[in-house]
């Protein structure tokens, strides 16, 4: 670890916390339906739509009607989807001449962009044509990363207004999210891409003839639109099969940078949202906080296991940090804390290759997502996240002041805990389980690129991935095979809707709940107190249940490592 | 049932029958009841049953699977244990209560005239029956007083021998059953049948029996079934994980690491705490009607007091005397005196002794002084002596001005004092009396023979240690009102002396009400304690009502608790009691959460160690064998939970600091301790079964 990596990660984090309040204070507006810049030029179009749609922004709904909405909503995006896939090869905007995507691929591929997850069993610039790129995968990355907004802003109207029945419009509240907030600023970053370097064209792919005279055939189009959209909204599918690591998605260090904090700005400026809108920003800040010391712990490991290297290659005379899977152009830090962030977030973007991490190295990213991804998180969906874990670290600790728990004056009882631990149960429900019958199943074992307890993390990470809705890959697993697209296309939607249904309910029971005036008896949720039991519970609840599955892993291809021995 | 007989945890009448009572406990229907604690007794049946067939059929290791067997049954067993002597507790009590109910015969009227009746069982006595109750007589069944007015002996419930006077009318006409009338005649109008009187009710209270979960523990219980599903999660995929790996782990091995995973601290303590925490109000001679009414006693936000009795004492005392213009001290206090010393109200006595301890007046004999006493009458207001020919009169100052100015008095001379500097002197002794009064007093004028001498400053005496008490309960964020019938102008100097947040002046049972419904609108909880029939709608209508016991049935119908001891003051505990049911339970919960990393850290390496030696690393503690480690955690995890039985029957110790200030301390004491705790715990039962050969 040198000075001037921690400087880099300190630039970061730096940008980061600068963005929180201005973009926190711009989505309370946006979602309070207040007046903004963009107010003039969006707000026909939002009225159009909502007539077009038949509902108005003064309509609101109980939270059953807005679960049903957004259910529908998703089941629509998924269905079209797939036949767009299913029939890309007669649909137009296809110059390379892709063939139809095949019936398990395309399930898995329409339940993870729906998902906000964006898992690729397949290679973006050889299997999808223009028109699937843009008209099918680039409008479920804006819906999709909206829809968890929405949930997100209903979740926060449930603390916020002192007891009513309705926690918002679905419509209303996807709708302010695309137009007011991932659409503005996806234009901006995608004329900074572009400037940068990144493609951005219908052309056909490009031939070329190399100096040794070899003919190679050079992948381009629409990518900086769908770059922007792909960080912005944590979806994280790369338009190449590379990802974030290929030179045209991902030029320089500049674009870099703005690709992380592109991740973390929208799942960060929430927790402003939420403080703002309960009237307490240092509410806001304490969840912030929370994030921020498991996101430093992560970047710490990562940064120093990979900075440290293999003592194999070490041994051979090969000094320094591990390079393997990186590119040079970003380098050891870089790399560590795009793989943290790609990892906290639900984004799932890479820009490097993160089975060739070391064990530690690659233990952190598999650990964030095993936590939920509730360290800044998935736009919308790390949010309510964290207030899952929130409930349950309030509600433990919180009788240990001797009142019946109470979060922002709202009690925490029976029907909020089922809610909460029903959402967390289907976490390790769906990354155990299927990598449980994977492990054992030979015609799944055979897809492992790599023996031992390596190939074992190549396993647990994919459905770890696809149940928190990240979507990056270890490398390694030859993950299109039809039991891998259906398992994991299923651990997709457990690990997305049976979060999202008991968060809206857990929204619905709080919005009818008298708000309880604070007093010197109720244990204040905005200081460091508040903070270091959220970062306990988070990590033993969440993460006490994967430690016999990390031990086969990561940790003994650490352990084995030290002792001389690679995977 | 003093407060005193606090029976000690240790007592062998308990324990001895718990011991039998964990066995009978392992009934299935019994066990269902407690999710945790049936997990881990079907899967002790499903280990047992392997050993068996191993057993038979001959296995490897059968010494260490047999001793894991043991601590796996021990841990139910231990469960039932903690129950059973919570309930124990309890049992005892209801014991000497069930004395009290025995066979009783009733003398039933037969007729309208109130005399004639018959004798019938006590037990076949249906509501609304009408029974004469004489000397001697043991009430029936819990009752009305319709007529007559009899001293009581309530010892059979409060404990407290000295008789209390229970009359039909006022608000101290309820008679519970199995008191005994020890004077006079009563006609007591039965408002329980046999079987839900106020007795049977505090026997299944104190004896478990009726344990319903409360709220919270159903939260709770959620909570921790959720996580004996992520550890069914955990523990079941690790077969396949470890298959993977080329190894495989013992059935009865991964049934340790599940067991000793899965919050069996808490869950074999939860209902132990409950009881505890029910019979803790017990103690305290209050009947909570409900677990559920306990709970909200934690939640109160505001708390509602009468002053008279709860804030100050009932009586008002003399303080001070304000002798009007040329009048001193000395002669006001004189004549006070004299006109007191046949008062026996505590107001009289309080002046005689203001007197005595300020101007050395010493006591004088009544009859030595042949004077009478003119006593106080409804129609007077005053009360005075006559003596000498000379009549001097106390009383409410408009009462003494009248009496003074309408020259009823009929002593000659009196008309010498002119007019104008009469009414010089009523004017003084006017704004003396605002004076007093806008201090929160009573003043008590003084005249001597149609003269106005002063007046005597009467005044509320606040508790002693009450402002304190406020002071604490501020600290634990509840707000006090102070509720009084006095004027909004003595209310307020009152209630700034005893250090109220707030209080309501003039009260009447409807702005009673609306007060309460104002703050619940608020979101906030609300107790009080009432007794009269007018307070029942507001008892009834606070989230914690706390009757007293002397009060009326109406208002012991209405609350959700009762105090045998009819102390108002008691709220203050009740709370307590209730912050510290919640507390113990949060504490636990943490500590058997915070546990598990430790056990991981016991386990994990063991039982992966065969195929991935490297794991031994993991093995922080230096346990002896796989086998020694495993064994340790698991009788670790089922010892914990006898050791923590005395924590979880006593509570968790409630202190006034503020939330933020309580929950760091606990989270350092139960979370910092629950992690540090289990691993020098496994170690040292590590060494020990290593020591022994055990494993």
């Amino acid at each position: 670890m040198t000075l001037n990596g921690w400087l880099q990660i300190l630039v970061f984090c730096g940008i980061l916390i600068v963005l929180v309040k201005p973009l926190g204070a711009y989505m309370t507006r946006v979602f309070s339906g207040e007046r903004t810049l963009l107010s003039p030029v969006l707000v026909p179009i939002e009225r159009g739509l909502y007539t077009l749609a038949g509902t108005s922004e003064r309509e609101e709904h109980h939270w059953t009607t807005y679960a049903f909405a957004l259910l529908m909503f998703n089941l629509a995006g998924t269905l079209v989807l797939y036949f767009l896939l299913r029939l890309q090869d007669v649909l137009p905007l296809n110059p390379a001449g892709m063939p139809a995507v095949g019936p398990d691929l395309s399930f898995n591929t329409a339940i993870s962009f729906v998902a906000n997850t964006n898992w690729q069993s397949y290679g973006g610039e050889s299997t999808m044509s223009y028109l699937s790129q843009m008209a099918g995968l680039a409008v479920q990355n804006f819906v999709s990363a909206a829809t968890g907004m929405a949930i997100a802003i209903g979740l926060i109207r449930a603390f916020s207004r002192a007891s009513g029945k309705a926690i918002g419009n679905f419509w209303v509240d996807m709708t302010r999210a695309v137009l007011y907030i991932l659409l503005p600023i996806c234009i901006v970053l995608t004329l900074v891409y572009v400037w940068l370097g990144v493609p951005q064209t219908f052309g056909p792919y490009i031939e070329a003839t190399t100096l040794e005279g070899v003919k190679q055939t050079i992948a381009v189009g629409p990518v900086a639109s769908q770059l922007a959209i792909k960080m912005l909204g944590t979806n994280g599918g790369g338009f190449f099969n590379a990802n974030s690591a290929h030179p045209f998605e991902n030029p320089d260090n500049i674009s870099n940078m703005i690709q992380m904090l592109s991740i973390f700005a929208i799942g960060a400026a929430f927790t402003n949202v939420f403080g703002r809108m309960v009237g307490n920003q240092r509410q806001g800040w304490a969840i912030l906080g929370a994030m921020g010391i498991l996101f430093i712990i992560g970047v710490t490991v990562v940064y120093w296991a990979e900075a440290s290297g293999n003592p194999i290659m070490h041994a051979m005379g090969l000094s320094g940090g591990n390079m393997e899977g990186k590119e040079v152009r970003f380098g050891i830090v870089m790399s560590s804390l795009f793989a943290v962030i790609t990892t906290a977030a639900s984004c799932g973007a890479v820009n490097a290759m993160h089975g060739s991490f070391t064990a530690l190295g690659g233990l952190i990213p598999l650990i964030n997502m095993q936590l939920g991804e509730v360290i800044v998180g998935g736009v919308g969906a790390g949010f309510y996240g964290i207030v899952l874990f929130i409930i349950i670290a309030i509600f433990v600790a919180g009788l240990m002041v001797g009142r019946t728990p109470e979060y922002l004056g709202k009690k925490i009882e029976a029907k909020e805990m089922k809610m909460a631990v029903l959402a967390i149960l289907c976490l390790p429900l769906a990354m155990l389980v299927f990598t449980a019958i994977s492990s054992v199943m030979p015609s799944a074992v055979a897809s492992v690129g790599t023996g031992g307890p390596h190939g074992f993390s190549e396993i647990i990470y994919a459905y770890t991935s696809a149940a928190a809705n990240n979507g990056s890959a270890f490398g390694g697993l030859t993950a299109n095979t039809p039991w891998y697209n259906i398992t994991l296309g299923l651990g997709m939607l457990m690990g997305r809707f049976l979060v999202i249904i008991p968060a809206l309910a857990i929204a619905g029971s709080l919005i009818a709940k008298k708000t309880v005036p604070a007093s010197v008896g109720t244990f204040p949720t905005d200081g460091g107190l508040f903070v270091g039991l959220l970062v306990g519970t988070i990590l033993i609840v969440g993460g006490l249940t994967f430690f016999p599955a990390l031990a086969l892993g990561p940790i003994v291809e650490h352990l084995a490592m030290i002792a001389g021995q690679a995977f | 049932m003093s407060q005193a007989k606090s029976a000690s945890i240790l007592d062998s009448r308990i324990l001895i029958p718990a011991i039998g009572a964990a066995f009978t406990k392992l009934n299935p229907r019994t066990l269902a009841k407690n999710p945790v604690m049936f997990v881990v007794a079907t899967v002790s049946v499903l280990t047992t049953v392997l050993f068996l067939r191993d057993l038979i059929v001959g296995g490897d290791n059968l010494g260490f699977s047999f001793q894991l067997n043991l601590w796996l049954w021990f841990t139910v067993l231990f469960a039932n244990f903690a129950e059973a002597v919570a309930e124990g507790r309890g049992k005892a009590q209801a014991d000497s209560l069930r004395k009290a109910r025995t066979e009783t015969q009733a003398k039933l009227l037969t007729s309208g005239n109130g005399r004639d009746y018959k004798m019938v069982a006590g037990t076949s006595l249906k509501v609304g029956d009408i029974v004469l109750v004489e000397a001697g007589d043991i009430i029936p069944s819990d009752g009305e007083v319709i007529e007559g007015v009899a001293s009581v002996n309530e010892a059979a419930i409060t404990g407290e021998s000295a008789p209390v006077i229970r009359e039909s009318g006022g608000d101290r006409s309820a008679v519970t059953g199995g008191t005994q009338v020890l004077s006079d005649v009563i006609r007591v109008r039965i408002t329980a049948a046999a079987g839900s009187t106020f007795i049977d009710r505090m026997i299944s209270l104190v004896e478990g029996a009726q344990h319903r979960k409360t709220p919270n523990e159903i939260a709770l219980n959620i909570l921790l079934a959720g996580m004996t599903l992520i550890f069914v999660l955990a523990t079941a995929t690790i077969p396949s994980f470890a298959s993977y790996a080329g190894g495989s782990i013992p059935v009865i091995v991964l049934v340790a690491l599940f067991v000793t995973l899965i919050p069996t601290t808490i869950g074999a303590l939860l209902s132990a705490i409950g009881i505890a925490g029910m019979d803790r109000l017990v103690r305290f001679n209050v009947l909570a009607m409900s677990g559920r009414a306990v709970e909200a006693a934690g939640d109160v936000d505001t708390l509602l007091l009468d002053k008279t009795g709860t804030i100050t004492l009932g009586n008002r005392q003399a303080t001070e005397f304000r002798p009007v213009r040329g009048v001193s001290e000395q002669e006001l206090a004189d004549a006070a005196q004299l006109a007191s010393l046949a008062d026996e109200t505590p107001e009289g006595r309080s002046i005689v002794v203001l007197a005595k301890e300020k101007y050395a007046i010493r006591g004088r004999d009544m009859a030595s002084l042949k004077a009478t006493f003119v006593p106080f009458t409804a129609q007077t207001r005053m009360s005075g002596v006559d003596l000498d020919g000379s009549q001097i009169r106390k009383g409410a100052v408009e009462a003494v001005l009248a009496h003074v100015s309408g020259g009823t008095l009929p002593v000659a001379g009196n008309t010498a004092l002119a007019a104008s500097p009469q009414s010089q002197t009523v004017r003084e002794l006017q704004s003396i009396a605002e004076e007093i009064a806008k201090a929160g007093g009573t003043p008590l004028a003084v005249a001597r023979d149609g003269k106005l001498l002063g007046v005597i400053h009467l005044k509320d005496i606040v508790k002693g240690g009450i402002r304190d008490r406020f002071a604490e309960l501020r600290k634990m964020g509840i707000r006090t009102v102070m509720i009084t019938g006095d004027n909004p102008m003595t209310a307020a100097a009152i209630a700034a002396e005893a250090g109220v947040d707030d209080f309501l002046a003039q009260a009447t049972p409807e702005n009673k009400l609306s007060l309460i419904r104002e703050e619940q609108a608020k979101g906030k909880l609300v107790a009080m304690c009432g007794d009269g029939t007018n307070d029942a709608p507001a008892l009834a209508q606070a989230d914690v009502g706390v009757a007293m016991n002397t009060g009326t049935v109406a208002a012991r119908e209405a609350g959700n608790m009762v105090d045998l001891d009819s102390d108002p003051t008691k709220l203050i505990e009740i709370v307590e009691i209730g912050k510290q049911l919640l507390m113990t339970r949060g504490a636990l919960t943490t500590f058997s959460i915070a546990n598990d990393i430790a056990k991981y850290f016991a386990i994990i390496p063991a039982m992966f160690l065969a195929f991935y030696p490297q794991l031994g690393v993991l093995n922080i503690m230096g346990l002896a064998t796989p086998q020694s480690a495993i064994l340790s955690a698991i009788i670790f995890n089922a010892l914990i939970i006898i050791a923590l039985i005395p924590l979880s029957l006593k509570g968790v110790k409630y202190r006034a600091v503020g939330a933020g200030a309580l929950l760091s301390r606990n989270l350092l004491i139960y979370g910092l301790g629950g992690i540090v705790v289990p691993f020098i715990g496994i170690k040292a039962i590590d060494v020990v079964i290593t020591a022994l050969g055990l494993a």
